[in-house]
């Protein structure tokens, strides 16, 4: 399995967990729930600095050094194409030149549903500025392959609403954008728990994001390293190829034959 | 000289100040943050030689824990 890695813009990495970092107690959690879950990818949220802020104040790259991790900055809370593209130039200048981001136009603050409309569009602009997205989207397999067309280098489909914990809602629509997207389809949003992820991962996901999941549990650390496992093992039954199910027609696991005699 | 500064409205005594001189004004050199001006990344490396105009607007942002 060493050499089964997670291909995205060209650089390989051998987690396919990617997690965020946000809604754990404190850096120390974080970076606990961040080692157990083996992930390289993390996201980040750009916000505005908090100005007279004291200088020793710990910051999360304290605790997550980008010389360890690679950092992907996120465009949450923005409605607007335009705020998205504004958000990731500016991370792009926080992270010294960082190309690799994670796109979300929101719709909706209740629902924190995606406007697909939005997305492409900044998409669009992000692709011509030279930036590696992945694009969290629908589970729409059309908008799915034109985020592809426009030149996003991940699809990231929700598997329900962000932070719900519902876990996987459609499965045929995920595995109908896993068969018609080449690059890359990552479920971002709405796993709650690790049987939710190697489901996902069993469809033939190329990997999954997670923050909630993790962060939200009674033991976030603990979560994290089931979440590990859960996509390593649903990777596993993925490449292993399943038995095909047997409708109404069971099959013995032990000989037919040899039995012992019957006493009458 | 009156600034923006995250949507809040700053003033500061001189009346000529570079995007350098603001940094170091607000203890924030040396930190990671990126600085758009009007609308318009300034990069880092151009802080020292980048004037500063009254009524300016600026987003001063950082990296924090996200989904």
């Amino acid at each position: 399995m060493t050499t089964d890695n997670l291909i995205v813009a060209g650089k390989h990495y051998r987690s396919r967990l990617l997690v965020g970092t946000g809604k754990y107690k404190d850096f120390t959690e974080t970076r606990a729930a961040i080692d157990a879950s083996g992930a390289e990818i993390v996201t980040v949220a750009i916000r505005r600095t908090n100005i007279g802020q004291k200088a020793g104040e710990p910051s999360l790259l304290d605790y997550l050094p980008p010389s360890e991790f690679t950092y992907l900055p996120n465009t949450a809370g923005c409605y607007t194409a335009d705020d998205a593209v504004r958000t990731l130039r500016l991370a792009r200048e926080l992270l010294d030149g960082h190309n690799l981001v994670k796109l979300e136009v929101l719709g909706d603050p209740h629902t924190l549903y995606p406007n697909v409309i939005e997305t492409i569009a900044a998409a669009k602009t992000l692709v011509k500025e030279s930036f590696d997205v992945m694009v969290y989207t629908s589970d729409d397999p059309i908008i799915a392959k034109q985020l592809e067309d426009v030149g996003c280098c991940a699809i990231m489909p929700l598997a329900s609403l962000i932070g719900s914990g519902m876990g996987i809602l459609n499965p045929w629509n995920l595995q109908i954008i896993i068969d018609t997207v080449k690059v890359p389809v990552l479920v971002d949003a709405g796993v709650g728990t690790a049987s939710d992820a190697a489901i996902a991962m069993e469809l033939g996901c190329a990997g999954i994001l997670m923050n909630t999941a993790i962060a939200g549990a009674q033991n976030p650390v603990l979560m994290a390293s089931a979440m590990k496992k859960a996509v390593e093992a649903g990777r596993e039954a993925y490449l292993a190829g399943r038995m095909p199910k047997k409708l109404y027609s069971a099959s013995p696991s032990s000989p037919t034959s040899g039995m012992i005699e019957r006493i009458d | 000289m009156q600034l923006w500064i995250n949507g809040k409205q700053n003033n500061f005594a001189p009346a000529s100040m570079t995007m350098a001189d603001l940094v170091s004004t607000l203890a924030l050199t040396g930190k990671r943050i990126a600085i758009e001006q009007n609308g318009e990344i300034v990069p880092r490396g151009l802080y020292a030689e980048t004037m500063l105009q009254d009524g300016d607007r600026l987003e001063i942002v950082g990296a924090v824990g996200g989904g």
